[in-house]
């Protein structure tokens, strides 16, 4: 049997290979790009002819891998939990139209922001579009779930949830393949309007995603992914979902003295649940991100008996799990361990010495010299490090695209000039539309385009902006006399500084697309072709 | 066998090569393995660091508790004291003693190294220097992992063959260099615990 070590994403794009995918789909975020990396790397999955290409953002993502298992294939579609977002409109009417090959969404979450803005959990997103979510505990059960997740899905006619957290993606262990199946042939659905979401079809659809429900929950109550497990001691009994199972495991060395009902598979298995209410005093719930199945037991069981978890205090409110917090949980105590020294400081990430984005700032800050402060809004990316020191630029990052936009607003209520400052990358995701929403009302902004050739902040995936990003502004009707193009270098220091200032200084939109490749894939480039040579 | 590793340095100093060695190392003797890893953000010049697990049972836990490692390992002096509460009572400090300052208030050099020598079971060596006196400046990161070597469980032949792996399809010279890297920084820890 072959042996692999591999991140729990990679084992999840080896899971969907032998699973008989034939496309993946997704835009790179933190901590799902790797899926779509490996796959990429992959020699059987170019041997197979498999899809593996980035989209624009998530929600063209999502769409194509449901263009995909319409005509009978399998596909998914990856994203980071804040994708989920982009991607919810299709996401939630892809339950309504259900699938034909089977279709697997994985939504990567972050619980402690390690690299986001917020640490919202996917299992909502499940519950929401009322599918099956399957939460592995470790990359071997990633692997499998993957790659069973599309039978699964075509047994119940829906897309499937595969919700991971940061840390199960980014650890690697070492996994045991199994067979492999093959890909399906295209054969269009029986029902030539099964995606047609007129009203009528969707109301119909919609009644019979409710009568698959029961099944659905059949399914969870025999899943091999949840399990009751005994123990003697019945003051508390543990649901532990996902890799919380795995914290509460190392703290008794795989031998709970509690019960325990392991939880990979929701909806919550009823029948283990109901078990562990009879058996025990109290419940306590491990659960990273929020608390979604310890709501739930509350309104199951109606106060009936105390529930432990993130609300009562048991555990954090906000961030992941880790061995100590779940030993504290169970009232484990901790031993005394060696403090952090003083003299130890804060080392928060930085813009890489060389990057083209300090020369952008550089420039601004002091273009900016004539204005009030408080008027720059930045997008997602290596540059939102401009709200740092020694730049201290950039007064907002939301979402994606989000800087545009907010500029608009801004200056719709008299803050003139606003600027937005967003990638390359972010710019062709979703900065686009509102940039024609500032065309339309020739709003008095600046949007200043970093343009580093690439999506950088993730590692440097292909941006689909790449040369692009003039043409689609004049396209988009920008005045071209207003949109202008600077090389950020410490040489061209004057030359960039007299364009932004001309260009805040016009009472209307201008564009400043600022064009040099990320030094980072330059590095790599440069490689490259030495060991080409 | 179980050893419980962090590994640390600053975003870009290579750390997960020196897991990667360790782990096709774990591998190939058939162990468990379980390594976290930081990618991200932080990796832009940021504080990062690796869980890296290896048992020759099933590992539950991708993260290791606090108290339990056995070993940090550290290209970076300053942050081989960032994760000290992570460390068992008898663990060891490995680190590089050559400071990378990328931030403004980085403390002095000597308030640094006054904290490392504090601790009980420490290996502090500038790999950076050793690994130019090899002619092989870019491997700093392979002399700490040698120096580590002592306490790992495997034999220094082993973790060549982990290097061979890893590195094996840059060519005969990469391999060489990284076992010569390697070596030196073994020496040096041999030298250290008599």
């Amino acid at each position: 049997m072959q042996k692999l070590l591999l991140l729990g994403d990679e084992a999840i794009a080896q899971g969907a290979i032998d699973g008989g995918i034939s496309g993946f789909y997704a835009y790179p975020g933190t901590p799902s790009t790797e899926i779509m990396e490996y796959a990429q790397k992959s020699k059987e999955v170019a041997q197979k002819g498999i899809h593996c290409k980035w989209s624009a953002n998530e929600k063209t993502a999502m769409e194509a891998a449901i263009g995909m298992s319409y005509t009978g294939k399998r596909a998914m579609v990856q994203m980071k939990h804040v994708g989920m977002n982009v991607a919810a409109d299709p996401f939630l009417n892809s339950s309504i139209t259900g699938v034909n090959g089977g279709l697997i969404v994985v939504a990567a979450d972050d619980p402690s922001m390690h690299s986001s803005q917020n640490e919202q959990d996917s299992r909502f997103y499940g519950d929401f579009a009322l599918v099956p979510i399957l939460e592995p505990s470790n990359q071997q059960e990633a692997y499998e779930m993957t790659k069973n997740g599309f039978e699964l899905s075509e047994k119940f006619n829906v897309p499937i949830v595969l919700r991971v957290t940061t840390r199960l993606a980014h650890s690697r262990a070492d996994i045991k393949l199994g067979d492999k199946k093959e890909q399906l042939k295209v054969k269009l659905p029986e029902d030539p309007r099964q995606y047609v979401l007129l009203p009528g079809i969707a109301r119909r659809n919609y009644k019979k995603l409710l009568e698959m429900q029961s099944s659905i929950q059949q399914a969870s109550n025999d899943s091999i992914y949840n399990r009751y497990i005994d123990g003697n001691n019945k003051k508390i009994g543990i649901v532990a979902c996902g890799i919380g199972f795995n914290y509460l495991m190392e703290n008794f060395d795989g031998e709970c003295p509690y019960p325990v009902v392991k939880v990979s598979q929701y909806p919550i298995p009823k029948n283990h649940i109901q078990k562990l209410r009879k058996e025990c005093e109290s419940i306590l719930v491990l659960e990273d991100g929020y608390p979604f199945v310890e709501k739930q037991l509350k309104s199951f069981f109606d106060e009936g008996i105390k529930i432990m978890g993130r609300l009562d205090g048991s555990l954090p409110r906000d961030g992941e799990l880790n061995p100590n917090i779940v030993a504290k949980a169970l009232g484990i105590k901790d031993s005394e361990t060696l403090q952090i020294p003083e003299v130890v400081k804060m080392r928060p990430p930085s813009l890489c010495q060389g990057c083209g984005h300090r020369d952008v700032y550089e420039a601004l800050n002091i273009a900016l010299e004539d204005y009030e402060k408080g008027r720059v809004f930045a997008d997602i990316g290596c540059y939102t490090l401009g709200a740092l020191p020694p730049f201290n630029t950039v007064n907002s990052c939301v979402d994606m695209g989000a800087s545009i936009t907010m500029a608009i607003g801004a200056s719709d209520a008299g803050l003139i000039p606003a600027v937005a400052v967003i990638g390359d990358s972010t710019f062709t995701h979703s900065g686009m539309t509102g940039l024609l929403d500032a065309v339309i009302k020739n709003s008095p902004i600046l949007v200043l385009i970093s343009d580093n050739f690439t999506t950088g902040m993730t590692g440097g995936q292909d941006s689909a902006a790449k040369n692009r990003i003039v043409d689609i502004c004049k396209g988009i009707g920008v005045d071209p006399d207003h949109l202008r193009t600077i090389v950020p270098l410490k040489s061209n220091y004057e030359k960039n500084l007299a364009i932004i200032k001309e260009e805040l200084a016009y009472n209307g939109l201008s564009v400043v697309v600022a064009q040099r490749e990320c030094i980072q894939t330059a590095k790599r480039g440069r490689k490259q072709q030495a060991k080409n040579k | 066998m179980k050893k419980d590793i962090i590994l640390a340095g600053v975003g870009g100093q290579g750390i997960l090569t020196i897991a990667a060695i360790i782990g096709s190392t774990a591998v190939k003797k058939n162990l468990y393995l379980k390594q976290a890893e930081v990618h991200g953000m932080s990796q832009r010049g940021g504080d990062v660091q690796s869980h890296l697990r290896i048992s020759d049972k099933p590992i539950y836990s991708d993260l290791i508790a606090k108290g339990s490692a056995d070993m940090i390992l550290s290209v970076e002096p300053m942050e081989s004291l960032r994760y000290l509460p992570f460390l068992k009572k008898d663990g060891y400090v490995i680190t590089s003693t050559f400071t990378f300052k990328n931030i403004p208030n980085y403390p002095e050099d000597e308030e640094v190294y006054a904290e490392i020598d504090k601790l009980p079971n420490k290996i502090a060596l500038d790999a950076e220097q050793i690994a130019k006196d090899i002619e092989n400046p870019r491997a700093s990161n392979v002399v700490v992992l040698g120096a580590a070597a002592p306490f790992l469980g495997f034999t220094i032949e082993e973790l060549e063959g982990g290097i061979k792996d890893l590195f094996g399809n840059k060519g005969d010279d990469v391999v060489e260099s990284n076992i010569k890297a390697l070596h030196a920084g073994y020496n040096f820890a041999k030298s250290k615990i008599k």
